[in-house]
């Protein structure tokens, strides 16, 4: 029998009757081709983590773009926020998208900039002073454990930190919503697990709602199963049995969501593919 | 099969082109609404105008003085030597000053703008800046573009004078004619809409060289295959644009000021 268990967190939990921060309606997208997406029904929650499973090239991060409007649906409504972002145009996407983060595959970091210019990209755009832009860029670096990086470029970097430099750029303005695309792939064991605990971290110390895409069961499975012990200044695991109430699952496979519960529905589902992906 | 083909390319290329023009005009656009980005203005001012100099300095010297040496030699047999400094400052300035900086700056330019921005892309960093809330069309092209028409303008300027000391270079050390008569003939015959012809040509190039250089790197696909292919369409497609644009504005401009 699976418990669920609220992590410990200084930040108020979410009302209970708040909206959702994003819900997607029958969304559908192709490009000159079969479609990649059909029909994706679901919402994130204010709060909630959300983690998004599937094989390779199956869309996820199709899904992930859909959400932020940097790809639009040809049928169905995506709303971020409370607005209906399907059909508005750019212009009036871009104030929206401020207020959350996304985490790129590969980073996406600026080559031509610092870590401290990358962190720091938004707050520059909106003429932040530059002695409170380089206090939050510490407090961002510092949550990532890289506050040795300031004055680095991303291309001295490794691939984990670059991921990390990610998050600090998507944490930075403490966003109502956060994607994370692959955070974890092509990392090695370690670091995945440093990345993981990022995840863990922002969602326990800050309760933001967000969006995790992975194709790696045990990242998943790591999320729900752990918390952040801010005495400790780590994760550690939560008791036998208990799971993130908070963390529940989604799967995609061939362009249909197959499965949208928690962790105990995704071990007992009776889906064919539910259960190979499992194995 | 092959009308299917052919009939795929032609909506190719028409979307190609209605793409394009929706692009330049949104870029131009930009430029009349804030926010716009004066620091990446300078930036890219820097690099298109300041780096630009010596290819220009140089390019424009030895087309002086190759004019010079090919003119010298026919005008003499006419007994016309003597007008050799009209014939360098008037070609350079009409013509050859405008569409050798284009080209010279375009093969340069326009090829990194293509690429930078291409590999942006194929790295999801215009993707980055798109969900950080800055519009990369307002960030990167509006700046890139407009940096290229006032520095293509400038650049011309130092192309032509240049070009005319490499005339002059030629005609006094080479052909030992006389260059107070040179710099004589190469401004007496100098007329307002020459100078006028000279200065309306850099601005088309620079807005063309700028906008599609941006156009091929914004629409980068294929990883860094793709960046190579938008480089080599963005240097070819703006060299050849630039001198068919120079027909058309030359025979408007010839029409509005006939010599």
């Amino acid at each position: 029998m699976i418990h669920t268990a609220d992590s410990s967190s200084p930040s108020p939990a979410p009302p209970p009757d708040a909206g959702p921060v994003v819900a997607l309606q029958e969304v559908s997208v192709a490009f000159d081709g079969p479609p990649v997406l059909s029909d994706i029904t679901f919402s994130v929650a204010p709060g909630e983590t959300r983690v998004l499973l599937g094989p390779a090239g199956v869309g996820k991060s199709v899904l992930l773009k859909l959400i932020i409007g940097l790809l639009r649906p040809q049928q169905g409504n995506i709303m971020l926020f409370g607005e209906d972002i399907s059909r508005i145009p750019e212009e009036k996407l871009f104030p929206l998208r401020t207020r959350a983060g996304m985490v790129f595959q590969e980073g996406a970091l600026f080559d031509s900039l610092t870590v401290r210019d990358n962190v720091a990209y938004q707050l520059i755009q909106e003429r932040v002073p530059d002695d409170e832009i380089d206090s939050r860029v510490h407090e961002a670096l510092s949550f990532v454990g890289l506050e040795q990086t300031f004055d680095l470029y991303p291309a001295s970097l490794s691939g984990g930190m670059r991921r990390r430099v990610a998050i600090a750029r998507a944490l930075i303005r403490q966003p109502e919503l956060l994607l994370y695309d692959s955070p974890t792939g092509g990392l090695d064991p370690v670091t995945s697990n440093t990345i993981i605990e990022l995840i863990v971290k922002q969602r326990d110390v800050h309760r933001s709602p967000s969006l995790l895409v992975t194709h790696r069961l045990q990242d998943a499975f790591t999320l729900c199963n752990h918390r952040y012990d801010s005495e400790q200044g780590h994760m550690v695991p939560l008791p036998p049995g208990e799971t993130n109430r908070n963390t529940t699952f989604l799967m995609l496979d061939e362009g249909r969501l197959i499965f949208d519960g928690s962790l105990h529905e995704l071990v007992h589902s009776e889906n064919e593919f539910v259960r190979e992906f499992l194995q | 099969m092959a009308t299917n083909r052919i009939e795929n390319t032609a909506k190719q290329i028409v979307l190609t082109v209605q793409d394009y023009f929706l692009f330049a005009g949104r870029a131009f656009l930009n430029l009349f609404r804030p926010p716009i980005y004066w620091t990446d203005f300078l930036t890219q001012s820097d690099i298109i105008g300041v780096g630009s100099l010596p290819i220009v300095i140089l390019s424009g010297f030895f087309t002086g003085g190759v004019l010079a040496l090919q003119s010298a030699s026919t005008l003499s047999e006419f007994g016309a030597a003597a007008v050799t400094g009209q014939f360098v400052s008037l070609t350079m300035i009409r013509e050859l000053g405008a569409v050798l900086t284009g080209i010279m700056v375009s093969g340069r330019n326009a090829s990194s703008m293509a690429s930078e921005l291409g590999s942006m892309v194929v790295t999801e960093q215009i993707d980055a800046m798109r969900a950080l809330g800055v519009d990369p069309l307002r960030k990167l092209v509006t700046p890139r573009i407009f940096a290229s028409i006032l520095m293509l303008l400038l650049l011309t300027i130092v192309a032509d004078a240049f070009g005319i000391v490499g005339g002059a270079a030629v005609t006094v050390f080479l052909n030992h004619q006389n260059g107070t008569q040179y710099f004589h003939m190469a401004y007496e015959h100098l007329r307002y809409p020459d100078i006028i012809q000279g200065l309306v040509k850099p601005l088309f190039f620079g807005y063309i060289l700028g906008s599609i250089g941006c156009f091929y790197g914004m629409r980068t696909t294929g990883g860094t295959e793709g960046v190579g292919r938008a480089t080599i369409s963005a240097v070819v497609n703006s060299s050849v644009l630039i001198i068919a644009v120079d027909f058309l504005i030359t025979h408007v401009l010839l029409s509005i000021f006939p010599t």
